[in-house]
Order: structure tokens, then sequence, then C-alpha cells
């Protein structure tokens, strides 16, 4: 097991060295540089440039920039934010909580319903709620997220009044507050991954309900609901994590567009505003932290299907 | 297709073709998809004839106009420009970029399946590892970040989607050839004395041709909804030409005003995302029933 893990963990290392090289390389090789917001200003000059670029080393050549900026990221210093100068480090940390909130909420939601759905689709196969939650899964995946939040602000927020238009609280309520802000932004977050969810759910319970040892569950007396919850979707359990793993992408995609519509202070609102002044190191970090949730994501659902399933590791190994 | 189903096909002398536009045409939201899409196509191509009105034609004295008042079939938006026009001119945009981009993950997808599946060794498993790594990353993130830095255009919007949206084609090329290369009716032709690139050309590439075919089909899907959230963002196609997405953009300061320029043009994005993936399930359940039960 140690050996999987070892392997595994050096793997999604080696993507987080890649994912910085590529987001490293972009920037800098993007037209006018990380300065180009500057170039077009009438009232900066040459020289003013000039003085900017030494001031944060973007006159030195890119693989010691690189080497700088990275060792920088491993031990903590992630540098000043190009507006304002605060530190990137507390920028970044501070919108943490409110992006893991709605993810970690979303993602409950989405797989309470998703699973539940995707169960009974599979044992009334080719049932009129089969295919009407097919249906419904295939139209959730193609809405267009931010289109849908714009909908439920106008309708629940503008129209009804029963949730405020966007933010996190109030600034003064308590825990009722938060929760009546974070309702609105977890649902349109979490339909992507419920039909997702109810998808995948569905055809691994199809494969699961054909096996021989659900037949001998059945056989030996067992109830229809111990066979089903029992056996049947701890078999389940494998392709499951492996699904949430997968799912961490579109988790993260998801939020930022989200976090955008609901101006909900969280990491993906703030990305799309550093994108906009291009403010490089906050720009970079967000990016770096969103792949290392990924990566730590994926290598964690590995190892719990590695630690439930042997015969994964084995195959590995 | 199995083996077995090329046998049998052989064996009544029937092209597979025809069961295959049979089940097609059974599925029926895959068959309103087609429609969909056809009448979007028509809007889109023909919208400088069919267009009730020029899509830049400013209209003071009727910004805002409601749908069905005014002349303006579905409204008027806050320079008053007529909707319908510029839903279709934007469907110019989105549907091409979508198409554009699903040809981008066809050829890089392929490309680098088949290359690695073809050579074997450490350029298979460089090349895999990569694929898979490029799976793992938020290609939101990753397209937001290049889109802020490079001048939106057609091309760069299809090149920038399909880069990062290759890798599924890659694996089921990837995968298909690794099965095949070992499959008995390759081992026959080439003892026949078959050249390499014939069986890769007649042997290969129409048994890898159906899942490949439903993968790019819900590629584009895929492509026309990032082009839109890339739209939306401010990142796409610049205004004063419309896209989709770029129509939605003041949608939530203009709610107070007309709630309705939020509408329509989410829904156009809607229908053509749910009919290419309507089209992609039906031609999978037309050419391997089997694949029903997959997600």
């Amino acid at each position: 097991m140690l050996r999987y893990v070892v392997r595994r963990a050096g793997q999604a290392a080696l993507l987080l060295l890649g994912v910085s090289v590529i987001g490293f390389a972009l920037m800098h090789l993007a037209p006018g540089g990380p300065l180009a917001l500057y170039t077009i200003n009438p009232t900066v000059t040459a020289q003013d440039i000039e003085r900017v670029k030494h001031q944060f080393g973007l006159d030195q050549p890119m693989y010691v920039q690189y080497v700088k900026w990275a060792s920088g990221m491993l031990t903590g210093h992630w540098g000043y934010s190009f507006f304002g100068g605060r530190p990137v480090a507390a920028i970044v940390l501070e919108r943490v909580p409110a992006t893991l909130e709605l993810m970690a909420s979303s993602m409950a939601l989405a797989l309470l319903i998703g699973v539940a759905t995707g169960v009974l689709a599979a044992v009334r196969r080719n049932s009129l709620f089969d295919y009407a939650t097919a249906t419904m899964a295939m139209v959730a995946l193609s809405l267009p997220t931010f289109w849908f939040g714009l909908l439920g602000i106008y309708l629940f927020a503008q129209v009804l009044g029963w949730v405020p238009a966007g933010g996190i609280s109030s600034g003064h309520g308590g825990l009722l507050d938060r929760l009546h802000h974070l309702l609105l932004p977890m649902l349109v977050l979490a339909l992507v991954l419920v039909a997702q969810w109810s998808r995948y759910t569905r055809s691994a319970m199809i494969d699961i309900l054909s096996q021989d040892f659900m037949r001998t569950a059945r056989a030996k007396g067992l109830s229809g609901r111990r066979v089903l919850l029992g056996h049947g979707l701890r078999a389940a359990l494998v392709p499951l994590i492996t699904l949430a793993g997968l799912q961490l992408p579109m988790l993260v995609g998801g939020a930022l567009v989200t976090e955008t519509v609901f101006s909900w202070p969280g990491m993906g609102n703030l990305f799309v505003s550093a994108l906009g002044t291009r403010d490089y190191p906050v720009l970079m970090a967000v990016l770096m932290l969103g792949a290392l949730l990924v990566v730590v994501g994926n290598l964690l659902a590995d190892l719990a299907v590695a630690a439930i399933d042997p015969r994964i590791k084995v195959a590995y190994v | 297709m199995s083996e077995l189903a090329v046998e049998a096909a052989m064996i009544v002398g029937a092209t597979p073709g025809r069961g295959v536009a049979r089940r097609f045409l059974r599925h029926r939201l895959a068959v309103l998809g087609v429609v969909l899409i056809a009448l979007l196509a028509v809007g889109a191509i023909g919208a400088a004839w069919l267009a009730p009105a020029d899509p830049d034609d400013i209209d003071i004295a009727n910004r805002y106009a409601r749908p069905l008042t005014e002349g303006h079939v579905l409204g008027a938006d806050d320079l008053g420009r007529d909707v319908l026009s510029r839903l279709m001119f934007a469907g110019r945009i989105s549907l091409s970029v979508g198409i554009a981009a699903m040809l981008v993950t066809l050829v890089v997808g392929f490309a680098v399946g088949a290359f690695a599946a073809y050579h074997g060794g450490w350029r298979d498993t460089v090349l895999m590892r990569l694929t898979d790594m490029m799976l793992c990353f938020p290609s939101v993130f990753l397209l937001l970040f290049v889109a802020a830095f490079v001048p939106p255009t057609l091309v760069s919007l299809a090149l920038m989607i399909g880069l990062t949206c290759w890798m599924e084609i890659a694996r089921i090329v990837h995968a298909q050839i690794q099965a095949l290369r070992d499959a008995d009716f390759i081992a026959a032709a080439r003892m026949a004395g078959a050249p390499s690139w014939r069986i890769v050309l007649r042997q290969i590439l129409p048994n890898t041709l159906a899942p490949i075919l439903v993968a790019a089909t819900l590629n584009t899907a895929n492509a026309i909804l990032l082009e839109s959230y890339i739209s939306f963002l401010g990142y796409g196609i610049q205004p004063p030409a419309a896209s989709w997405g770029n129509m939605l953009t003041n949608a939530q300061s203009d709610f107070e005003v007309d709630p309705w320029l939020a509408v329509f043009p989410g829904l156009a994005i809607t229908l053509a995302v749910a009919s290419f993936n309507f089209i992609g399930d039906g031609l999978r359940d037309a050419l391997d029933p089997r694949l029903r039960d997959r997600a």
C-alpha cells in the first residue's frame, strides 16, 4: 500500500508542477506581458514601466522569475498584489472558507438527491421515472449555470423576495442569515452535480444488480431493502468515490461561475476580478490553489478506492 | 460495433447503416434535437436574409421594448436593438465556435491517442499521463486565464476551447486501438498481407468511429456551453458583435427594467446544448445499443 501511496502522491506533485509551469508561461508570454494594462495608459511613461518592471523583478530572465516564484509559493511567501499591495496569501486565504462552504454544501445536497434518484431509476429501469429523470438530468447538464442563477435571482429574490439576491450574509446576522444567503447559490451549483450523480449511480447500480452476489443475497432470504442498500449500494461505493474525484474540476469551475453571479466572496469571484485588473500574483495563487484542491481530492479518492478494493492497488503496483 | 455484429452483417449482406438509422429515429429526443439544431442553423446561416432588422440598428425610442411590441418579436435591448435579429447573428458565432472547437478536439485527441497507442512504451506513458493531468484540471480556470490574455476571435476561441477539451477523445482512441490491435480480424487482415496504413484506415478507423462520433457530438455541446461562459464574463466575442453569452452580460443589471432580456439568449444556449447532448445520446443508442446503460 505504501508504494502505491508514494507513487500516486508523486504523480500529483508532478501534475501541480505542470500546472504551475503552464500558468506561469502563459502569463508571461501573453501579448504585452504582465504590465499590458499600463502600456496603454497615456499618463504612464516608458521610464515608469521600466521602474515597475524592475520593482517586481519582471526584467529578469523567465526561469529566474519562475524559480523565485515557485520557491516563494512553497515557503508561504506568495508575493504582493499589484493593486493595493496587500500580501497575496492574506487576500486569497480569507476567501477560502466562503468557497468551501458553497462547494461542500452543494456537493452534499447533490450526493443525497443524485444517489437516491440514481438507485431508484436503476431499480425501476425503463419505467416512466427512469426516463423522466434521465431527460431532466440531460437538460440540467445543458443549462448554463450562470443563466440558471440569473433566472433564480430574478424569480426568488426580485419577484418573490424569498431570498437575498447575493452576498454571503447581511453583515450582522447569525447562522440563520447565512443559511438564508446560501440557499439559492447552493441549489444552483448543485443542479449540474445532481444530474451527474444520478446518471452515474444509475449505470453503476444497473451493473451491480445483475451480479451473482446480488442473486445470492436475495436467495439467502434478505429483504429487498437490505439487498439493495447493504449489498448493492455498498458495491457501488467504489465507482461513486471515483466520481467524487472526477467531479472536482466541474465543482471548482461551477463554483467560479456561481460565485460571480451571486457576488459570493469566494475564490472564484476573486479570480474573475483579478482577471479584470491583470493582478498576476493573485491569479497565479488562486490557479494553484484550485489545482491543489482538485489534485488532492483526486488523490484522496484514488487512495480511498484502493483501500476499499484491494484489486485496484494490485493492478497498479 | 462488435466483431459478431460485423460478421452477422456480412452474412446477411446488409449494411449496418439501416439499423442505425432506424434505432436513431426511435430516439424521439434525439430527433427533436436534430430538428432544433436545423432550425437554429437555418436562423444563423440565413440571418442576413431572414432577420427582421439590422442587429446593430440602434433605436433609442424603443429601448427595452417588450416582446411583440413596436415591431420587435422578442423585444429590444438597452439600445433598442432587435433581440431576435441579434440572437440570429449571435447564433453564427456561438454555433461555429462550438463546431470548430469540436473539430480541434477531434484532431488533437485522435493524434495524441493514436500516436500513444501505436508507439507504446515510454511515449505512450508520457502522453497518456499528460492526458490524465489535463483531465483533472479545472478547465474553466485555464480557459478564462488564457481568454483574458489572448484577443478573442472566432479562431482563437475555438482553439482555446478545443485545446482544453480533447482528452476524452484521446482516451477513447487510445483504448480502442489498444483493444483492436489484438483482435482476431486485425490479425487476419495482417496475415492476408494488408499494409498497416490500410489496416488503420479500413479496419481500425471504422471500428473506432462510433464512440468518437458520440464523444464529438457531446464535445460540441460542451464547447457551446464554455463559449457562453467566457462571453458572459466578458472575455469572449466583444460587443457590439453579439454572441449568446455576451447578450446576457448586462441581464442582471437590467432586471428591473426588462427581465425579458435575460430569457431568450439563455434559452437559445440551452436549446442548442441540450439538442447536441440528446443527439449524442441517440447516436450512442443507435450505434451500440448495449451502451444505453452507461452514464
